[in-house]
């Protein structure tokens, strides 16, 4: 275990180091996530008819979304990536550690520091000027905490998920490349999950990518309270042991394919 | 002269391409990928117009205009211009001293490392959607408006080149990649992509006389699609505008050529 | 007129400090601290057409930077160069299309392509006449061997037969003026050897002017009569070989390995000096005119539990740090007179 909080720390305190970057990249956030609620500001004003949310929900949402965009900007772990692909994996197979938890590890740790750097001064700015407003009770609050929680384990898992697929090569690469974007979309990020379409919410419902960003916002908006509340994080934690079994498995068959092809 | 520049351009694509081809799986898959991307980005936006009805007046079709011009201006300067978008790596591996030892201007051997086709899939979703709303809006095309449709484009693929440009410049100087330049190419795109009048003056204005995103699509549809424009530009304007993305690129290349003089003078 | 002629060059490099860890990050953020690197400090010599000419010194010496300035592309802070008439950094593109660069680190070739279609790409770019291409690229083909090669993408190649291809890659264009920045750094004994005897009959047959800088000694042995040394930025030494080896390189290394576990504290010979111990490895510094190799091994051997050993001539460092050295008391002695003379006057 001991190991696992090592890697964890060392990773963090490495990604901590890029300040300059984190500074730049939190201006550009704080002018995306303006765009996106001057646009719905845009769409408010034309219509009057009920939506989903109201306005001020949705610039929450929006804030919200840039405060903790790194949970839906899934990428492959590239150093292991390189690892896979000069066939240097098979050395990490001979050394006595859990490769599924150390790879879970490393992409808790890839998607933790970016949160953390960047979700603190996105709060505070868009919550003091730009309409981020406060969670709707104080249970709220901490749910949310916890759903968040919630959503940066569902992130670390797909990524190590991602990682996984790569020792199937080729049909690894392609499929992330078609699904990393698609699990960007079906979170919640670009277009609010409430505003899909009313045909597709049983879609947007069975897939578990709402478990990344949506369930953690709308608890904290209030949209779920109570034992809808409890039961939406339940779900997550669900989809998350389901990710981590699956990821399991698969990890341990691909290992498996490398030792009997002679990797 | 020129037309030895520009076979020898051809030939640095040819050779570009040919290299990308080689991995036709990767490719397809990129290609699909982005295309797919994007229509799920439309498809997001179609969404929201079913719920709202209009945005300031404008409807799904005009918007998809707006759009569409946007989208394939962005997708040909990505696919062109994309020599300057890896400049970095060019630089960081110090290959630059390379590209100053030919003699060819320094812009056009960087421009010419590679011409990228997978953004074709942008390109298609973008020309979906332009045909389609112009069909829903039942645009009556005539030569004059039909030129300006591609002048906005070619125009707007100028501008986008000048940003991709304009953030390789910046490389000369610090070789941390800024992430905030991803504001004007990314940013201008999401921007650009809904009417002006949606934004607030201040920035509405960075949009018109700082990165003339405005030049590019807002003005010009007004012209095509006959309407007022209720920030109050002539036809005039409108008709001329495109050229304004043109301007935009020579200005960012006098800056490049100032970087370049930069890096001879402190040596990388 | 010589082909080259450099006066005074002076070039300064200013190089950000930046503290480490967290907090310096962050202080670097809000100011620099700058670190001056004076590269070139008052160069000057001059080259005529058809020389041989090697330039050697330690890293950071100035070597570098003297051949960005004469090929154009790094301008100097002040000093005049004039190679074939003019500036080399005014009009950079009329000006590289005269001189042939290889850099060897790094290949100029393109890395997916054959070499043959890297040849005929760069045939486009420098705007050679389709007849001179074919002689050119065809000679050169001879020359250095290249015909199995020719289909081969560069990445296939191995360093020696990437290196030859470099060097006939510089030359298709048919240059007044060679660079050769290491070519042979990394190579087997036998591409130094193919390397060393292509640039001998480059010079010889072709006159052609060539700049070789270099790190290695045996490059300069084989092929240059002439050499200049360069070190914190000046010329140290301008002269032939012979020259420069009678002032300070007579003195040879003999370093000698002793055997594990050997119960020896030392290495010691009347004829010769300890320059260097590391463990069991011992380096002595002897005058081959006072004992001769064969006697100095067979005493060695005689009197000490020997496990391997061998001969070398001194690095060239040591060389450079003897020319410091003699530059230092030299100008120390110079000092100490001019006091004597001041002194003198005022009685």
């Amino acid at each position: 275990m001991k190991a696992y909080l090592a890697i964890l720390s060392s990773r963090f305190l490495a990604l901590l180091q890029y300040r300059a970057a984190a500074i730049a990249g939190v201006g550009t956030q704080l002018f995306f996530g303006l765009v996106r609620v001057m646009i719905f500001d845009g769409f408010y004003r034309s219509s009057s008819g009920p939506q989903p949310m109201t306005y001020d929900q949705v610039v929450t949402y929006i804030w919200l979304g840039q405060a903790m965009l790194a949970l839906t900007l899934l990428a492959v772990d590239n150093d292991v990536a390189v690892m896979i692909r000069t066939g240097n994996v098979a050395y990490e197979m001979t050394r006595p550690v859990d490769l599924y938890a150390f790879w879970f590890a490393r992409a808790l740790s890839g998607r933790a520091a970016p949160l953390v750097m960047r979700a603190i001064p996105i709060f505070i700015i868009a919550g003091l000027f730009l309409g981020l407003q406060p969670p709707v009770s104080l249970r709220a609050g901490l749910m949310f905490i916890v759903s968040a929680f919630g959503g940066l384990l569902m992130a670390s898992s797909l990524v190590a998920l991602t990682t996984i697929s790569l020792l199937w090569t080729i049909s690894g690469e392609g499929l992330n490349r078609l699904a990393l974007p698609l699990i960007f979309f079906f979170s919640g990020i670009g277009i609010p999950l409430p505003f899909f379409p009313d045909w597709s919410q049983p879609l947007v419902a069975a897939l578990p990518f709402r478990g990344l960003i949506d369930t953690p916002f709308r608890i904290y908006l209030g949209h779920l309270s109570g034992q809808a509340a409890t039961a939406a994080v339940l779900s997550q934690l669900a989809w998350i042991m389901a990710l981590v079994i699956i990821g399991r498995v698969t990890l341990a068959r691909g290992l498996r394919k490398l030792v009997v092809q002679g990797g | 002269m020129l037309l030895d520049s520009i076979k020898l351009y051809c030939r640095y694509v040819d050779i570009s391409l040919r290299s990308q081809m080689q991995y036709r799986a990767s490719f397809l898959i990129r290609t699909l990928a982005h295309f797919l991307i994007t229509g799920a980005e439309f498809l997001g936006f179609v969404a929201l117009f079913q719920r709202f009805g209009q945005i300031k007046g404008w409807t799904l079709p005009q918007m998809g205009l707006l759009y569409g011009i946007i989208s394939v201006a962005f997708a040909i300067a990505e696919a062109v211009a994309r020599g300057f978008d890896i400049f970095p790596t060019l630089i960081k591996a110090g290959d630059f001293d390379r590209v100053l030892l030919r003699p060819r201007s320094a812009a056009f051997q960087v421009l010419s490392q590679e011409l990228q086709l997978m953004r074709i899939g942008r390109l298609a979703q973008g020309l979906i959607v332009l045909f389609w709303s112009a069909e829903q809006l039942d645009v009556h095309w005539t030569f004059a408006n039909a030129t300006l449709l591609s002048l906005a484009i070619v125009g707007g693929a100028c501008l986008f080149s000048g940003l991709f440009v304009l953030q390789a410049t910046i490389c000369f100087w610090t070789t941390e990649s800024l992430e905030i330049v991803n504001c004007t190419t990314y940013g201008g795109v999401e921007a650009a992509q809904f009417p002006l009048t949606i934004y607030r003056p201040w920035f509405r204005a960075i949009f018109t006389f700082v990165i003339p995103l405005a030049a590019i699509n807002y003005f010009p549809a007004h012209a095509i699609l006959n309407l007022r424009d209720v920030l109050g530009s002539t036809p005039l304007i409108q008709w001329l505008s495109p050229l304004t993305g043109v301007l935009f690129l020579v200005v960012c290349l006098q800056f490049w050529r100032f970087g370049v003089k930069h890096y001879t003078s402190t040596g990388s | 007129m010589p082909q080259i002629v450099v006066e005074d060059l002076v070039k300064t490099f200013h190089i950000a400090r930046r503290a480490p860890g967290l907090w310096g990050g962050l202080k670097g953020l809000l100011k620099r601290d700058w670190r001056e690197i004076r590269a070139l400090d008052g160069v000057s010599f001059s080259i005529a057409q058809g020389e041989l000419v090697g330039y050697i010194g330690p890293n950071g010496a100035g070597k570098s930077t003297t051949v960005k300035v004469l090929s154009g592309i790094l301008v100097p802070d002040s000093g005049s160069v004039m190679v074939m008439g003019r500036t080399p950094w005014i009009d950079r593109i009329d000006y590289v299309r005269r001189i042939g660069v290889v850099f060897g680190q790094r290949t100029q070739l393109w890395w997916d392509l054959p070499v043959i279609e890297s040849f005929d790409l760069l045939r486009d770019i420098y705007r050679v006449p389709q007849d001179r291409y074919r002689a050119s690229r065809d000679e050169l083909i001879a020359m250095l061997d290249l015909g199995a090669l020719l289909d081969t993408t560069v990445r296939q190649l191995s360093l020696g037969q990437r290196m030859r291809c470099d060097l006939a890659a510089a030359l298709l264009h048919e240059p007044e003026l060679l660079f050769l920045d290491e070519p042979t750094i990394g190579l087997d004994a036998v591409s130094k050897l193919a390397v060393r005897e292509f640039i001998e009959r480059l010079n010889k047959q072709r006159g052609m002017t060539v700049i070789l800088t270099t790190h290695d000694m045996d490059d300069i042995e084989a092929l240059c009569r002439r050499v200049m040394v360069i070190g914190d930025g000046r010329i140290l030494s301008d002269g032939t070989l012979a020259d420069l080896r009678a002032s300070v390189t007579r003195e040879r290394w003999l370093t000698v390995d002793l055997v594990d576990g050997a119960p020896v504290a030392a290495v010691t010979d009347p004829d010769a000096a300890l320059i260097r111990q590391e463990g069991k490895r011992f380096c002595l510094a002897f005058d081959p005119q006072r004992i001769s190799v064969p006697d100095l091994i067979a005493r060695i051997a005689r009197n000490y539990p020997v496990h391997d050993l061998f001969v070398e001539n001194p690095p060239i460092e040591a060389i450079i740090a003897r020319i410091y050295a003699q530059r230092r008391s030299s100008g120390a002695l110079t000092a100490v007179r001019g006091f004597a003379a001041s002194v003198d006057k005022s009685q």
